[in-house]
């Protein structure tokens, strides 16, 4: 177990190489860069700020003093955001980010699994009708509409909860973010609980576990869930990676500062440093939990090996 | 098992009476059972007989509670005299699982695959026995040995993926056994497995009743397994007992005809012998075929040897037999004659050697070998209609051919196989069993081959519709001197169809000759205990004219 996980990690050194070369080079194809304004900067200006971020090298030579720096731990210095490292904005974004995507996260699995598993239980009956229908809708709608839906009510009708702004953290600040972030997901995870769910319910181990006059608890949760659970769980790595990375739409609706603005605010203004940071860590998050997911398997289903 | 007195009969466990099920379907209800009565007394064996579609099993599901949501049971199904149809679930799970249990069919996916064999084991015994977690294992271990699985002390640790279908089997006994039941329901519990497994599932169970003496009502569509276990019979079609009574008198007066249909059903006759002048169509000399199997990182694979030096002669016009169990190899070695699978040692096809030939050498020979799956269900492509599955092959092999023409050689070679033409613009799962294995029996004939492997061709029909297919082959083989390779775990089947059989253990041939040497005096104790196994009926040395 702790070989193979070490040997996950090892593996994911050469993914990581090729994510940071192929990131470097695409941003710089774009057109533009970083100090292209409006109102164009004096010649002997631009001439300088590209010295000090050493733009003004060929580009192999660039992307090799960044490997170097990547190696020290330096995500280099922001082009935009003077004044900050890239390492100074993720160690107070991401921390918000985190929180307010693993809540998301927590709610979405919760609710999403109950209502899956009710609704199948129900199959074809009002109820379940209700729930995929709710669903689908939650599919549907896009959070930015739902982001500014929530805000008005809750936050200007009704005065409950603070329209926006982070608070520095307070809960109640934290309330309509989660719930914007954990709609959709729940709607996913409600349907592919009910799914899974309805095929568990159908197959012949179950039907051995009723002839034998189990418990219905035994019977749909320690029977039938154990194994519909298995899709959730692969949904559920890239999602959170996802989630936890921060989402652009609800931290510019309801201020948040999070990480999530910034992959793509960083590409519209061609900040390097911080495009190929943000880049840098979605992709450590999605390696982390596709391999969490990959052990989680192994745990609930045994037939799995891991290897 | 001997047949009961009268002091046993006259106590009555269970009683079925006036049994209806319907399903409410797109199509309006379905009446799958229609006013079944079936008395079970203490320590009987009442066998249900019936085609796939009798209701026989959901008779028993729908007195025990089992019916999935579109079903509705109607009647009464007394146990001890108490109603338990349309019981509260608590109540009536004070009798399923306790006083009444219940084997199936598959015992690959019966158990649950995520638990162990002990939790499973364990948990109705809780549930009902009221034993705790400690006695409940000790219990579960007795109960292994009591049902002769090999090395009790590990397999109960064990999941169920890693025992064979047998011990699964042998561990759902266990389970049904666990609570000392009056009545045990087993659905074709031997269906799914091998001749010599099921001999010893049926013989354990034989076994166990004398020992317990706990009811057994036993459904199958296998009349040999029935003359061998049961008391007494019921015969049923259509959702109806047609016939119900002592298995001697079944089995030696039948009185209705569709019990007469049933019992004569077993495949008959021997194939004429060819002549030793015919050409040599396949010739295998030493074939092997093994797989690699990964280790793990960087370690080098291991070599699974799953045929070994097989060497096989196959005339025109011949018939070889391949039997063994599952796992022997047989089909792999079908496969590998085909060129589908890499594989050592010579093929030669028509004298010509094809081992390991290229795509390119092999497809204009493609046509002349074709190859026939067990799977009626999963081998036609469900969203072509059956004339485009038919005529798939010329597309490949005569793609001048108009529209017209091939459709008029679908309609050929559907009434070759005694299909009405007009049902080629249906689609597969519109058919039965048996008419879908007869689909793809078309689609190979379609192209005029010489050669057809049949993979287990009859083993998912019942034995009446075998029949008719076995038939089919015979004369499709000697109207176009065709060769079969025919591979089977029906002993029955091959004796009827190949002149000459291979037997196969692990991957080796264990024994080879004809088919009435290898029947009438097979040398190797494994061909015995297939034999044996298979309880066949005497030939009747009757030839059937070709």
């Amino acid at each position: 177990m702790l070989g193979y996980v070490l040997r996950r990690l090892f593996t994911a050194i050469p993914t990581l190489f090729f994510i940071v070369t192929g990131a470097f080079f695409l941003i710089r194809v774009a057109p533009g860069g970083p100090f292209n304004l409006e109102r164009p900067l004096e010649a002997k200006v631009m001439e300088n700020l590209n010295k000090i971020y050493h733009l003004d090298k060929p580009l192999w030579e660039q992307y090799l003093y960044y490997l170097g720096n990547l190696m020290r731990g330096d995500f280099g210095p922001s082009f935009v955001y003077r004044d900050f490292s890239v390492s100074e904005l993720f160690a107070s974004g991401l921390p918000v980010s985190v929180q307010i995507g693993a809540s998301a996260l927590v709610l979405a699995l919760v609710f999403g699994t109950l209502l899956g598993v009710a609704a199948a239980l129900r199959q074809n009956q009002p109820a379940d009708y209700g729930v995929v229908g709710l669903a689908t809708l939650g599919i549907t709608i896009p959070t930015f509409v739902i982001a500014p839906l929530l805000s008005l009510v809750f936050g200007v009708w009704l005065g409950w909860l603070p329209a926006g702004g982070w608070g520095d953290g307070a809960f109640a600040n934290k309330v309509l973010p989660v719930v914007t972030l954990a709609l959709p997901q729940i709607a996913v995870v409600t349907r592919l609980t009910r799914g899974a769910m309805i095929e568990a319910m159908r197959s012949h181990h179950i039907r051995t576990a009723r002839a034998y006059g189990l418990k219905p608890w035994t019977v749909v949760v320690v029977h039938a869930l154990r194994s519909a659970i298995l899709p959730v769980v692969s949904y559920s790595g890239p999602a959170a990676a996802a989630l936890l990375t921060g989402s652009v739409v609800v931290e510019t609706i309801f201020g948040i500062p999070g990480i999530g603005r910034y992959f793509v605010q960083a590409a519209l203004n061609r900040d390097y440093t911080l495009v190929m940071g943000t880049v840098i860590v979605i992709a450590i998050f999605i390696i982390i939990f596709n391999l969490v997911v990959d052990l989680l398997y192994a745990l609930i289903d045994p037939r799995v090996r891991l290897g | 098992m001997t047949a009961m007195t009268d002091a046993v009969a006259a106590e009555t466990v269970l009683d079925i009476q006036d049994l209806r099920v319907t399903f409410q379907t797109n199509d309006g209800p379905v009446a799958a059972v229609r006013g079944v009565d079936i008395s079970v007394s203490k320590g009987e064996t009442v066998a249900i007989v019936g085609e796939s579609g009798s209701g026989k099993s959901q008779t028993m599901m729908a007195a025990m509670g089992l019916l999935s949501d579109n079903g509705r049971a109607e009647g009464r199904v007394l146990y001890r005299g108490e109603d338990i149809l349309g019981l509260p679930l608590k109540r009536l799970n004070k009798v399923r699982g306790a006083r009444i249990t219940m084997i199936f069919q598959e015992p690959m996916t019966s158990l649950d695959p995520l638990y162990t064999i002990e939790r499973q084991l364990c948990e109705p015994m809780i549930e009902h026995g009221g034993l705790g977690r400690k006695a409940a294992a000790a219990r579960a271990l007795d109960l292994l040995k009591l049902v002769g699985i090999p090395a009790p002390e590990d397999k109960i640790k064990a999941y169920p993926y890693e025992l064979s279908g047998g011990q699964r089997q042998r561990v759902m006994i266990a389970m049904a056994l666990a609570n000392d039941p009056d009545v045990l329901i087993a659905d074709e519990p031997t269906t799914a497995l091998d001749v010599t497994t099921q001999a010893q599932i049926l013989d354990l169970l034989a076994d166990l009743q004398k020992r317990i003496g706990i009811a057994v009502v036993f459904i199958t569509h296998d009349l040999g397994i029935v003359r061998r276990i049961a008391d007494r019979v019921v015969v049923m079609k259509d959702g109806e007992v047609v016939e119900t009574g002592q298995t001697a008198k079944i089995f030696d007066r039948p009185a209705h005809p569709y019990t007469r249909m049933l019992l004569d059903a077993e495949p008959e006759g021997e194939k004429p012998p060819v002549g030793e002048d015919k050409p040599i169509v396949i010739d295998g000399q030493k074939v092997g075929v093994s797989f690699a199997i990964p280790r793990g990182f960087m370690k080098p694979p291991a070599l699974f040897h799953a045929v070994e030096d097989v060497s096989l002669v196959v005339r025109e016009g011949q018939t070889l037999g391949i039997v063994g169990e599952s796992g022997s190899g047989k089909s792999t070695l079908g496969r590998a004659l085909l060129q589908l699978l890499p594989h050592s040692g010579r093929v030669h096809f028509d004298g010509k050697d094809i081992s390991n030939a290229g795509k390119q050498v092999m497809r204009p020979l493609r046509r002349q070998m074709q190859l026939v799956f067990q799977d009626p269900f999963g081998s036609l492509s469900p969203r072509m209609t059956v004339g485009q599955v038919v005529t798939e092959g010329l597309l490949v092999h005569e793609p001048g051919l108009s529209a017209g023409e091939r459709d008029r050689r679908a309609c050929q070679v559907l009434e070759e196989v005694s299909l009405d033409p007009a049902m080629r613009n249906r689609y597969p799962h519109e058919f039965s069993g048996g008419q879908r294995q007869r689909i793809a029996i078309a689609r190979t004939m379609v192209l005029k081959p010489r050669l057809v492997v049949l993979d287990e061709p009859t083993s998912a029909l019942d034995r009446t519709v075998q029949k008719q297919i076995v038939e089919l082959l015979r004369g499709l083989q000697a109207e176009h001197r065709l060769t079969y390779v025919f591979i089977s775990h029906d002993l029955a089947v091959v004796r009827a169809l190949a002149d000459t059989v291979v037997v196969m253990k692990t991957g080796k041939v264990v024994e080879a000759g004809p088919t009435a040497a290898i029947f009438e005096a097979p040398r190797d104790p494994y061909t015995r205990d297939l034999i044996a196994a298979a309880a066949l009926e005497p030939m009747h040395g009757r030839v059937v004219d070709a």
